[in-house]
């Protein structure tokens, strides 16, 4: 099963033809993913690394079946390409671009909600590595060699955090049904607690594993969501024990600037709410290991 | 990015928004000609630093003769001030800004945020002023109102009205009011902040709705088509390293530990921080390399982290994912040969190509210290450290 994307999954790459949107083009048709083309405005009709090049989202999704893109174009023009992604009638849209205006990123949470919710696009990111099921298909910027299949399902504002847990559950023998990188903007296509509530109706799914950080009220909310909906036990982990208040941490949401933001607060938070928090970065593999034995 | 606040009130009166008279001086001489360019026989000099809370440092003075505005302007000149929003290290004033004194007959608070859990711009309000938002959310939440806005059709009339009701406005300073509010709303969004904060905002004795001082923080992301906006960067109120990080187009934040880091990712940064304080070290800094890291990158970033001269031992924890652990191992290892670097230095490289890496380390025949885990190179580090202050004393 696996969650939002599968080696079926059709995938296109918006801002296909431009040097970093071909390097991952290339990495993700190498592990296997189902990359059917991709559109850049103006190469419409153009072929590139073996497959066609459209003008808009929508010619790609009525000639090749578009189901899910990977958003690479810079900055500026982003939020616009996001939006023709849902407009087209793209299911899920991953946005790897770092850097978008956060009053964009209202907007296009905005263009979403007025989908009737069966035809809303799922977005993950900005700003984030992507999604990957290990095995099947990778929608990102990971280096999937480091994810085994399994059933732990995993979500991370931040990439290389989740490399490193993704790693360290590796060298345990766990695997992972399907890792989301939820990026470190303040606002995120989508929260923790959507990933979850996803992960919770997932049959693959045995344990998930939130990665969070200083920041914004969406760990504390998805603890919430656990310990109300949640059948599965979920493990987390936030970062940023050392981060001083009103500084922002590179990420442009990993800043603490109210009540309840620090990563103390939000790790006691969680605790009161059932979770199982990881004592140190670490031992997240650890902590997830000793959670499965128990079942 | 923080802008003074003479620039958030000439922001705000081009959007309708009333503000004393006032003017801006670098040196004592200009500060007496601008309160003699000034009407009326009060002059408050305002020390102009990126930070709340100047009056309680002492970066406000009422001024009633010229001879006190020089006496003023003398002091804050050049000063340090520390107040709790810098840090100890305070921040200087290089500038201030001379205004017509008010006569004041009522304080009131009005803020515009970006609210991530609503993911709307929340107007927030209270008819008492002058106080700190947060202090009063905790004493007194009632006297708090929010109004949540619509991105898609903006700040309505009815609730500036609303606000203003709220805020006790006389009806006579109705429509005033709704202009003050709605024009501030539209100066957020037009120029891309993400918080607008008028603390306080009052009711003059002549019944006119003013801002006595504003606030405004702009998002760092949309600078790129804020040009206007990006040319009121003051770096006199930045971190000299931060500045020089920027520069390098790399992140980092400044800490008070001993020990130097850097490492690619802002998670996996902070994760790491984290270690290093479970092992009993403090970390002297955040510094995220990035994706790309170059040879010529990972220079910078050492010769950064070294400048701080309380750095007693560094780490650096790579991993690789575009990145490539042999580029990283051989930019570390010309970072060391060409600073020439003295201080003890823990490498832990995991991901793409790592056995080239941790080869290339090994046979630099630099006394480079290896770990394999997370755990493993924090503990290394602050082992290395504390070394390093044994020997010193």
């Amino acid at each position: 099963m696996a969650i939002l994307i599968n080696e079926k999954t059709r995938i296109i790459v918006q801002g296909f033809t431009g040097r970093i949107g071909t390097f991952h083009a290339q990495e993700m048709i190498d592990y296997g993913s189902n990359v059917v083309g991709g559109v850049t405005p103006g190469k419409g009709g153009q072929t590139h690394l073996g497959l066609p090049v459209f003008n808009t989202v929508k010619e790609a999704v009525k000639q090749v079946g578009a189901e899910a893109s990977i958003v690479f174009v810079p900055p500026a023009f982003a939020a616009d390409s996001i939006m023709e992604a849902a407009d087209a009638g793209i299911k899920y849209c991953v946005s790897i671009t770092d850097g978008i205006p956060t009053q964009d990123m209202m907007t296009v949470k905005n263009f979403l909600r007025r989908f009737h919710k069966e035809e809303r696009m799922l977005l993950t990111g900005p700003n984030c590595a992507g999604t990957i099921s290990p095995g099947r298909a990778m929608l990102g910027i990971m280096p999937g060699h480091i994810y085994i299949r399994g059933n732990v399902g995993v979500v991370g504002r931040s990439g290389t955090l989740g490399y490193e847990a993704a790693d360290q559950m590796r060298l345990l023998g766990i695997g992972i049904s399907t890792s989301v990188g939820i990026g470190g903007d303040p606002i995120p296509g989508s929260s923790h607690r959507d990933i979850l509530e996803r992960l919770e109706q997932d049959p693959e799914t045995k344990v998930a594993l939130m990665i969070g950080e200083i920041g914004g009220p969406q760990e504390v909310e998805a603890g919430k969501f656990a310990k109300e909906h949640m059948t599965k036990p979920l493990v987390a982990y936030i970062a940023g024990l050392t981060a001083p208040e009103g500084r922002r941490m590179g990420h442009a949401g990993a800043i603490i600037s109210s009540a309840g933001e620090s990563a103390a607060e939000k790790v006691a938070l969680l605790k009161e709410l059932g979770v199982t928090i990881c004592p140190t970065p670490s031992l997240m593999g650890q902590t997830v290991a000793e959670v499965l034995a128990k079942m | 990015m923080n802008i003074h606040e003479y620039q958030a009130k000439e922001i705000l009166a081009g959007y309708g928004v009333k503000i004393a008279d006032g003017g801006l001086a670098y040196s004592v001489v200009e500060a007496v000609q601008r309160a003699r360019e000034i009407d009326g026989d009060v002059w408050v000099v305002k020390a102009q630093i990126h930070s709340g809370a100047r009056g309680k440092a002492g970066g406000i003075k009422v001024c009633r003769t010229h001879v006190e505005v020089e006496k003023a302007a003398e002091e804050l000149l050049g000063k340090k001030l520390v107040t709790h929003q810098t840090g100890p290290a305070g921040k200087i004033c290089s500038r201030l800004y001379i205004e017509a004194g008010t006569n004041i007959a009522k304080e009131m608070y009005l803020s515009f945020m970006l609210d991530r859990s609503s993911e709307r711009i929340i107007m927030i309000g209270s008819a008492q002023g002058g106080m700190e938002i947060e202090k009063l959310a905790v004493t007194n939440p009632e006297a708090i109102i929010k109004i949540y806005i619509e991105p898609a059709v903006g700040l309505q009339d009815f609730q500036a009205r609303k606000m203003a009701f709220a805020l006790n406005i006389d009806p006579a300073q109705l429509n005033h009011a709704v202009k003050t509010i709605k024009g501030c709303y539209r100066a957020l969004r037009d120029l891309d902040a993400n918080i607008l904060e008028i603390n306080p905002l009052v009711l003059t004795a002549n019944n006119e709705i003013m801002a006595l001082d504003a606030k405004m923080i702009f998002d760092e992301n949309a600078l790129f088509r804020r040009h206007k906006i990006a040319e009121l960067r003051d770096n006199t109120q930045v971190d000299s390293r931060e500045v020089a990080a920027a520069e390098a187009g790399l992140s980092y934040v400044g800490l008070d530990g001993d020990i130097g880091c850097m490492i690619n990712g802002a998670g996996l940064a902070m994760a790491t921080m984290d270690m290093i304080k479970l092992a009993g070290g403090e970390p002297a800094n955040f510094l995220d390399v990035g994706g790309g890291a170059s040879a010529e990158r990972t220079e910078k970033a050492f010769r950064l982290v070294l400048a701080d001269a309380n750095v007693k031992a560094m780490l650096v924890n790579i991993f690789a994912g575009i990145n490539r652990c042999d580029w990283i191992a051989e930019g570390v290892v010309q970072a060391v040969r060409n600073i020439d670097m003295k201080l003890p230095l823990v490498v832990r490289l995991s991901g793409t190509n790592v056995e080239e890496g941790r080869r290339i380390i090994a046979n630099s025949g630099l006394p480079i210290i290896t770990a394999d885990t997370l755990a493993d190179a924090a503990e290394k580090v602050v082992r290395a450290r504390n070394e390093v202050v044994v020997q010193k004393a």
